[in-house]
């Protein structure tokens, strides 16, 4: 299964960077995410609780960077198991590039495959299910990059510093 | 006036009173005193190494009785495959290892990892969910073309290649064939594939083991078509228990289709861990399971020919197969797509040569076998879906061609193999014409055209081999066993029967048919005979129920011994009437010298036999027990005509089937409703194949269709009323009940017609489509119709 999307981020590139590195920052983004402990140099292990069709299931997995170019691209890729439920795992391409009113044009690339009970019973739904997950953490990425969207008039300046501010706190 | 009783009657059938009132005893309704549950842990992955598998947390978990690994298997014998085939280069196939639970690989979705016995089966379960299985994934071989590439990731390390085996027939005909299709007036050519099902008995598999230690005897429960196979396969090559340490027993079996005939790890590993654990140990499939750990069947790729002369004759007919099976070989896999499919090319025309290669591949997929039909279906798909493709390409009548080419003069040696013994194909053609109304079929047209539907006619025609079979003609064609079947009849005092029959009955109704024939004989009440099957400790022997054998094979042997036991009772009643044993007729149950009015009831003959007060013990010994075995000298060759109206709806692509009639030449028939009720599960089966059911692998070699969600069964609103006719009877010639067999027929006659009747309603609408695969789903037509 192939997917591709693009999101518009209204931050810089370096901090769009440093968010996707960030533990705390993926654990929030993860739908269903349980747990989220790493580093961007040792990969990530995640703890994902989810419900595909008539599939639930807890998945451990282990999430991996690399072909880091620091802020412009790199690559994650990931292994879930959910038991009895099966497997899911994949990969990510994500580029960063800059905006012409400086903020940030992320786009991935996402290939990922699924296997057991999850194939079995969940085939119709994967794609669709897929597509949603993929929607959701990078609409969570967004948010949590971008601060809540509060008050869509305020001076730019000020949101700048009311991202920052936000980024800071949970990564502390 | 149709007889009330013995053969040819159709009494209700006496198993469905328990049946339906839920008073049946199948496998999983067995529970003993110790029972443990056990969880077989299957793999997820396609194909991959296994690095490495702890058990140590699972093993620490509550009511965890032991956990096995394939490691615990390393002494014992695989699961063996029962038909050697020899390729066309004189060498035996390539036969892989199976084992128990898998060692050092895992090959396909569902192949066993480890079983975790314990209390009950939740703590199985989750102590299954604990063992922690660390698998290096491997590339997977799905489709069968790619599998045969060279540096093709194999499926065994330790085999040359994926070919299980290239095997042709008849080879000395192959370059005549050549020649024969170079230098055809007409040459007709088809791609096709026969779609991989999954069988789905209402019943999933069960098997319960248990040991005892006092008289070191194992006995296995399972839902199994042939008990005796059983414990040959799994005592002799994979315990090494001897038969009289052994019993196996199938109770009632809610269906089988021929994915119950096979020997399975499962069954081995019950009654292998009852023996290590000192306890019984159940293993109930769900449905899920079945998907992945149930033998498929079908899944053949086949290019196909078909040459004729300037008047439409066939000439010759190549066919080219890929035959998937699957990641390790199953029971009877090897012969399915050879033997039973390429001696039945002829079909019922007088095509004078034929030629059919096919190449076995094994690939990671779950293992393919016998599927009700087992290689005829994929053989008459072939033949009558490319002889419809040459009427339409000649622009001649379907039918016409068809009966231009019949074999009309019997006995009839094909080319390849196999002789016809008897059949009338006109007389069955005839009868279709009748019960389908072909000549109304103009009209119904008009009618859904008026509805804005395109309506399809579709006319096939097909020729099975039955009675599987003669011993020494399998045995010479590679079978591991002998195929005939036993029956021992055994009268009590007062004159009631039990007979012990080696056909096993999970659907058939053979407790309702086989006394009809015992009760036809001595001319008693059809009441006081029960069958008893399906408990090697009680049978004599029996090779089990599939390809249409049961009536034709094992009845034969319970004609055979019921003869024994009326010469011997005449006997009997010659010494109580005192006259000569030559003297003596039966007829309605009673005994009396002919000519005269002296005679003695079967009741006062059978007891004399157990009380033999007054008796000739110095000719004969007491009691009335025989036992006879039956070995066929030929296959027996169901035919038929079978026709198909399809509605098909030009917006949607959506098929339904409006009419579909069977002409059936069944030989004699003893129950004339049971046979009815085959031959309408076999087409709802073969309408299933055709328009629904497809088990689906993506390129990982995940089985993507895997429950009902997915894998479209067909249901009531799916199959219409049947018009079926079996009256255009030629009587077997070589079995005592001149019977042929009728439970593979639906399914092996019903998809071509099916898929005839698409395309001639897609033609109708204008759309030039001269072939779909199966299952024709709304999608697949849709597309087509766009070209």
């Amino acid at each position: 299964m192939h997917m591709s999307d693009s999101r518009e981020i209204n931050a810089p590139t370096s901090e769009v960077w440093a968010a996707i590195l960030n533990a705390d920052v993926l654990m929030q983004c993860v739908p269903g995410c349980t747990e989220m402990a790493g580093n961007a140099t040792d990969g990530f292990d995640a703890t994902v609780v989810q419900k595909v069709g008539p599939v639930k299931a807890t998945f451990k997995g282990h999430v991996t960077l690399s072909d880091m170019d620091e802020p412009k691209s790199l690559r994650l890729a990931g292994e879930g198991k959910g038991g009895a439920a099966g497997f899911a795992k994949g990969g990510a391409d994500v580029t960063l590039t800059e905006t012409e009113n400086g903020g940030t044009l992320l786009q991935y690339e996402v290939e990922a495959k699924v296997g057991g009970k999850l194939a079995q019973l969940g085939s119709r739904i994967v794609d669709g299910f897929a597509k949603k997950m993929a929607d959701q953490f990078f609409n969570n990425f967004k948010a949590a990059v971008e601060g809540p969207a509060e008050d869509g008039d305020t001076a730019e300046e000020a949101t700048g510093e009311k991202k920052k501010g936000w980024l800071k706190r949970i990564v502390s | 006036m149709p007889k009330d009783h013995g053969i040819g009657a159709s009494p209700k059938r006496r198993e469905d009173v328990r049946f339906l009132t839920g008073t049946g005893n199948y496998t999983d309704d067995i529970n003993v005193y110790g029972q443990t549950y056990v969880y077989f842990l299957r793999s997820d992955m396609a194909h991959g190494n296994i690095k490495n598998i702890d058990t140590a947390a699972a093993a620490a978990m509550s009511g965890v009785v032991r956990i096995f690994t394939g490691a615990d298997f390393e002494g014992v014998g695989g699961i063996p495959c029962g038909w050697q085939i020899t390729d066309v280069h004189g060498e035996p196939m390539q036969e892989p290892a199976h084992p128990v639970l898998a060692i050092g690989k895992v090959r396909h979705v569902g192949d066993p990892i480890a079983a975790v016995v314990a209390e009950s089966l939740e703590e199985a379960r989750n102590a299954a969910e604990a063992i922690e299985v660390d698998i290096e994934e491997l590339p997977a071989v799905v489709d069968m073309k790619a599998a045969l590439e060279d540096g093709a990731t194999k499926v065994h390390d330790d085999l040359a290649n994926n070919l299980c085996y290239e095997w042709g027939f008849v080879e000395d005909n192959r370059a005549a064939v050549d020649e024969a299709i170079k230098n055809a007036a007409h040459v007709t050519t088809l791609e096709l594939r026969n779609n991989r099902l999954v069988a789905n008995p209402m019943e999933p598999r069960v098997a319960l083991g248990q040991y005892n230690r006092a008289d070191d005897h194992s006995t296995l429960h399972t839902t199994s078509q042939n008990p005796h196979v059983i414990r040959l396969l799994m005592g002799a090559f994979v315990l090494g228990i001897p038969e009289h340490k052994l019993t196996v027993i199938a109770p009632d079996v809610g269906g089988g289709f021929g994915t119950k005939i096979f020997h399975y790890a499962e069954e081995a590993f019950c009654t292998f861990a009852a023996k290590a654990c000192n306890r019984p140990v159940k293993w109930t499939s769900s449905r899920s399971e079945a998907f992945i750990s149930d033998a498929h069947g079908r899944d053949h790729v086949t290019k196909i020919e078909l040459a004729l002369d300037a008047d439409n004759n066939f000439t010759a007919l190549r066919c080219d197969t890929y035959a998937n099976m699957g990641a390790y070989l199953s029971t009877f896999a090897s012969s399915v797509p050879t033997w039973l499919h390429g001696t039945l090319l002829a079909a019922n025309y007088k095509t004078p040569l034929v030629y059919t290669n096919v190449k076995a591949v094994f690939t990671n997929t779950v293992p393919v076998d016998a599927y009700r039909g087992a290689g005829r279906p994929e053989a008459t798909f072939q033949v009558e879906r490319v002889v419809d493709k040459a009427a339409r390409e000649l622009g001649v009548d379907p039918i016409a061609l068809r009966r231009q080419n019949f074999i009309t003069e019997f006995p009839y040696a094909t080319p390849v193999a196999v002789e016809y013994d008897t059949g009338d194909y006109n007389a069955t053609m005839d009868k279709l014409e009748v019960i389908a109304d072909i000549a109304g079929f103009k009209a119904r047209r008009a009618e859904s055209e008026k509805k804005g539907m395109l309506r399809g006619f579709g006319v096939n025609c097909y020729i099975e081999a039955c009675g599987i079979a003669p011993s020494n003609l399998v045995g010479q064609l590679g079978a591991r066993a002998g195929l005939y079947d036993a029956a021992t009849v055994r009268v009590n005092a007062t004159g009631s029967i039990s007979v012990m029959v080696g056909a096993h009955s999970h659907g058939q109704g053979h407790e309702t048919a086989f006394p009809q024939v015992v009760a036809e004989m001595i001319g008693i009440d059809e009441s006081q005979i029960d069958i008893v099957h399906g408990d090697t400790s009680k049978v004599p022997f029996g090779m089990g129920t599939y390809g249409s054998r049961s009536l034709a094979v094992c009845g034969s042997a319970m004609v055979r011994a019921t003869e024994k036991i009326i010469n011997k009772a005449k006997k009997i009643a010659a010494h109580l009437l005192e006259a000569a044993d030559s003297d003596i007729e039966l007829k309605d149950g009673q005994f009396s010298v002919a000519g005269t009015d002296k005679s003695v009831a079967w009741g006062d003959v059978t007891l004399a036999a157990y009380v033999p007060h007054n008796y000739p013990l110095e000719d004969i010994e007491p009691g009335l027990e025989e036992t006879a075995f039956y070995d066929p000298a030929n296959f027996t060759y169901p035919s038929g005509a079978y026709c198909c109206e399809v509605e098909l709806d030009p917006e949607t692509g959506k098929v339904t089937v409006e009419r579909f009639s069977a002409a059936d030449d069944f030989g004699n028939i003893v129950n004339p409703m049971i046979v009815s009720g085959q031959v309408h599960g076999g087409i709802g089966q073969g309408i299933g194949q055709a328009l629904l059911e497809n088990a689906a692998y993506d390129e990982n070699g995940q089985l993507l269709s895997a429950s009902y969600m997915d894998y479209a069964m067909p249901r009531a609103d799916d199959v219409p009323f049947y018009a079926v006719d079996h009256s255009a009877c030629t009587p077997c010639t070589h079995n005592p009940l001149g019977v042929k067999g009728c439970g593979e027929a639906g399914a092996i006659g019903s998809p071509p017609a099916v898929i005839n009747a698409v395309i001639d309603a897609m033609q109708s609408g204008g759309h030039n489509v001269t072939h779909i695969d199966m299952p024709a789903s709304p999608s697949r037509v849709w597309e087509a119709m766009k070209g």
